[in-house]
């Protein structure tokens, strides 16, 4: 089924994106204002379902780097995801035919939606990772022996420059360091690879997933039920924990937001404790030492009775939450997904732990099909 | 320990004699006035609030002298809370055409000024957008230079169109001021009688959040000098002679002319007041507030004597700044009430008969039932004439204050700090409601003068400075950043009125940035002082 994105999916989609940010992916507001301009001047974005995509269809995805704090202040200009494209196409000589959202969740949800819409070419309704990763590499097509480079990476003056790279580790470092001397805040185009490739190779359905996830909650909020249970019956997921934030521990480790906090449960979970291990993202959930989520798998925490996604910013002392796992893609839990995405990865010393006891809880077929 | 240990009076001529200050505290719907000898209440006032300003003010002031003959010339200071300038944004009405300047490119075209504002709003400023060269990244590198002509052509086309109100916003700002300094001293300089407002000084770091502050500022312009003018004749009027500081939304002070530059300041400052008057009467400087008025409860965590700010983004009118805002729950429940018989328990709330009570509620010789009917016939208080609802159902009246009980539990438990039972404070008219047991408190006070504390709170208020910056740890100490950042925010609390020996740092807040490795840090503190008071002459008494 065709759909199209317009300015009415918009904050559906920027919703959905929040909750597949686990806490991280950058605020999805700014993107979405960026969108809705984009698509209100060019027109709305068509979503091509990976099925219906050619074997030679050419795919690149679109996405910006740097600090969320920094994109609140200094916005993009609108045009650099297009220039970025644009030198992306150069160095392969090629001429997109899709493109592609890297990460569903958070912000870069919604820059392929500025490209898409500015170039009039339709999005593949996929992502490269099925929510939030902070790092370039951890993209599923680094599973598959996609190569990010040749990446193309350009900021708002116009500066452009072209990553050949050794491997998708090695355009992670350069891009990153090229990012903080443009300020920070850079766009992004990579990941140039065929439709052929993209189905293998991509988490399908994410962006259809992200609409759902936004409608289900507002459509929660509008009927008075509970918002958290509608996310969690749309994800397939399970609720770890109910509570009030009792500590937040913040630190900087290699210019990383690492931190953990402690929230004490309430109704169902009273006399409970659960620790949040994050790192832009939320990574680790214990409950009274027990592990019961951890990455890959999708940790979300929402305000409680609000649903409204928290980021691990936003975590502060007295906020009340739920806690929320959810599978991820059962590729991440591939022992070469683990390597690149796994516990290990982020330098935590446990072995992977599904989230739901007694093996995986992939909810609705649509969150694989 | 009182939040204040430090009355402003103390600043008086005399020590041994407290100054008098008057507070007034002007709401959508009343008017409250107290009149205060260092911390202690001498007299209080409530009134309907007008539309006439001026009028209104002295009705306030006169409201003091029938009930404590004072000299006016003894009065030291008079502070003013007022919803005004929230009032005239969410109405629409009387703001001034306003050129909105950013110093940004070639960044930020993608979002220009006016990005997502209601539409009625933005016409009504006429929507003139200005993007120049200019601002800072993060670390205070320019992203161009600023360009003093291309300022110029621009402060030449607003003068052109008959604009008479700028606000200039620069990337990054909270950083690096500079660039707005000196593109407000360009366009001074080639358009002379427009008034300018600077993001620097309006709000904190989220570009379109303090521009869309400072573009609100500015278009205010005409409305703060219609309503400071009338606040500072009011009072003149009334004989005093003394400074009059108007309430801002975080619980400090700043003078008329601060208030006339910066009107936005005052948003929200009803219910900072509230909190800092039921700090003071209470004598408690961490607490949680409970405040009940005719239709809504807010309840909110005093920190420090201060009320704890929210981290969201805050809309007024429909647009989105990033005000100091009090991190308040509301919601429908006050002494106006009504009262719904229900199988299976009551319901109270949301809908109210407001100002209404006094001819509607039962003890008032009405047909509604309310939730002060409750509390009359339950025996928490006695307004109206309790004989009215002596026949209530006492099933009726018990399980409906239970819920009412409950209800305000549930939301002191969600704003309280700390694991601990906290000292829960009530405060407003329709505290009256309220039983001395609940959950989750340490202990309830009701401080005398509760229904006024929302003036006191005008009354006391001491002025601070806050400085908000993203700083590179690479080349500089952590240390060595939190003490220029402190030592600034100081400074700023002198500058405005703070007597330096009592500045205090209230604050500090470090948020490392994500995604960046080169240890970039934003830090916000906040001190605050009490003011200090030059024209105070020993009171009468």
């Amino acid at each position: 089924m065709r759909r199209l994105i317009g300015e009415g999916e918009l904050a559906d989609l920027a919703q959905g994106a929040a909750v597949l940010g686990t806490g991280g992916g950058g605020p999805p507001y700014l993107g979405m204002l960026l969108a809705r301009r984009a698509v209100h001047e060019c027109g709305p974005v068509s979503l091509v379902s990976l099925d219906e995509l050619a074997d030679d269809a050419c795919c690149a995805d679109v996405a910006m780097m740097g600090a969320p704090t920094v994109l609140l202040e200094k916005v993009p200009s609108g045009e650099e995801p297009l220039r970025a494209l644009e030198a992306l196409e150069r160095a392969h000589r090629r001429t997109v035919t899709h493109i592609v959202c890297g990460e569903a969740g958070g912000v870069n949800s919604m820059v392929p939606v500025v490209a898409a819409a500015r170039r009039g070419l339709p999005m593949v309704d996929a992502d490269g990772i099925g929510r939030a990763f902070p790092e370039l590499q951890m993209m599923m097509p680094t599973l598959y022996g996609i190569t990010a480079a040749p990446l193309a990476i350009t900021d708002e003056r116009g500066n452009t420059g072209v990553l050949r790279t050794v491997d998708n580790r090695w355009t992670e470092r350069i891009a990153r360091a090229i990012t903080v001397e443009l300020g920070c805040n850079a766009s992004i185009a990579s990941y140039l690879m065929t439709g052929a490739q993209a189905r293998q190779a991509l988490v399908p359905r994410t962006l259809t997933l992200c609409l759902e996830l936004g409608e289900a909650i507002r459509c929660a909020r509008a009927a008075h039920r509970d918002p958290v249970a509608a996310v969690i019956e749309r994800l397939g997921g399970r609720r770890l924990f109910h509570g009030r934030v009792t500590d937040v521990d913040r630190r900087t480790v290699f210019g990383f937001a690492r931190g953990h906090a402690l929230m004490r449960g309430v109704g169902e979970w009273a006399d409970t404790e659960l620790r949040l291990e994050f790192q832009n993202e939320h990574l680790v959930a214990r409950r009274d030492g027990e592990l019961v989520a951890s990455v890959p798998d999708l940790i979300i925490v929402l305000q409680e009775a609000t649903a409204e996604p928290v980021t691990t910013e936003e975590l502060r002392y007295g906020l009340r939450v739920e806690v929320v796992g959810a599978a991820c893609d059962p590729r991440w839990r591939s022992q070469a997904g683990l390597a690149v995405a796994g516990p290990r990865a982020f330098g935590y010393d446990h072995e992977f732990v599904p989230v739901a006891a007694g093996g995986p809880h992939l909810g609705g077929a649509s969150w694989r099909a | 320990m009182p939040a204040e240990p430090r009355g402003a009076g103390g600043g008086a001529s005399s020590p041994r004699i407290p100054a008098l200050r008057i507070g007034i505290d002007v709401g959508g719907t009343n008017t409250d006035a107290v009149l205060m000898a260092g911390e202690s209440v001498q007299a209080v006032h409530k009134t309907a609030t007008t539309p006439d300003v001026t009028g209104g003010i002295g009705c306030a002031i006169d409201g003091l002298q029938q009930q404590r003959r004072f000299d006016p010339a003894a009065i030291a200071a008079v502070m003013i809370g007022t919803t005004h300038f929230t009032n005239a944004v969410v109405e629409g009405r009387r703001l001034a055409e306003t050129a909105a300047i950013r110093l940004c490119l070639p960044a930020t075209r993608g979002l220009p000024p006016f990005t997502d504002w209601p539409e009625p709003l933005r016409a009504a400023l006429g929507g003139h957008v200005f993007l120049c060269h200019g601002g800072r990244e993060f670390d205070g590198r320019s992203i161009s230079p600023l360009d003093a002509a291309e300022v110029e052509a621009a402060a030449r086309e607003i003068v052109s169109r008959g604009i008479r109100t700028v606000a200039i916003t620069s990337v990054f700002a909270p950083v690096d001021p500079d660039d707005e300094r000196r593109a407000a001293a360009i366009v001074s300089a080639a358009a002379p009688g427009v008034a300018i407002s600077c993001s620097h000084e309006i709000g904190r770091v989220g570009l379109l959040e303090r521009e869309n502050a400072t573009i609100l500022n500015a278009a205010l312009r005409d409305v703060a000098d219609h309503i400071t003018s009338a606040l500072t004749e009011a009072v003149s009027r009334a004989g005093i002679r003394a400074p009059v500081y108007i309430s801002q939304n975080d619980g400090t002070l700043m003078s008329v002319e601060a208030c006339r530059r910066y009107p936005v300041a005052t948003f929200a400052s009803g219910p900072t007041n509230s909190m800092r008057g039921a700090a003071l009467l209470s004598g408690e400087s961490d607490c949680v507030v409970v405040d009940v008025g005719g239709t809504t409860t807010d309840v909110g965590a005093l920190v420090h004597g201060f009320p704890r700010e929210a981290a969201v983004a805050i809309a007024v009118g429909g647009v989105r700044t990033n005000f100091r805002m009090p991190d308040l729950v509301s919601f429908g429940l006050g002494g106006g009430s009504r009262v719904h018989r229900r199988d299976g328990g009551p319901r109270i709330g949301p809908d109210s008969v407001g100002y209404e009570l006094t001819s509607r509620a039962l003890v008032f010789g009405g047909e509604t039932l309310t939730a002060t009917d409750l509390a009359v016939a339950g025996g928490r208080c006695v307004i109206g004439d309790p004989a009215r609802v002596a026949g209530l159902d006492r099933e009726l009246v018990r399980s409906g204050l239970e819920l009412i009980q409950a209800r305000v539990a549930e939301l002191v438990d969600r704003v309280r700090t700390g694991p601990d039972p906290v000292p829960v404070v009530l405060v407003g008219g329709g505290s009256v409601l309220l039983g001395s047991e609940l959950a989750g408190a340490a202990r309830v006070i009701r401080p005398a003068h509760f229904a006024v504390a929302n003036a006191i709170g005008a009354a006391i208020a001491q002025v601070g400075g806050e400085t908000d910056t993203v700083v590179s740890l690479a080349d500089q100490s952590r240390e060595r950043a939190v003490a220029a950042a402190k030592h600034d925010a100081v400074e700023r609390a002198v500058a405005a009125g703070a007597r330096a020996s009592t500045v205090a740092i209230v604050e500090v807040e470090e948020i490392p940035l994500a995604y960046l490795p080169s240890n970039a840090v934003r830090i916000r503190v906040k001190a605050v002082g009490t003011l200090e008071l030059t024209a105070a002459v020993p009171c009468d008494a």
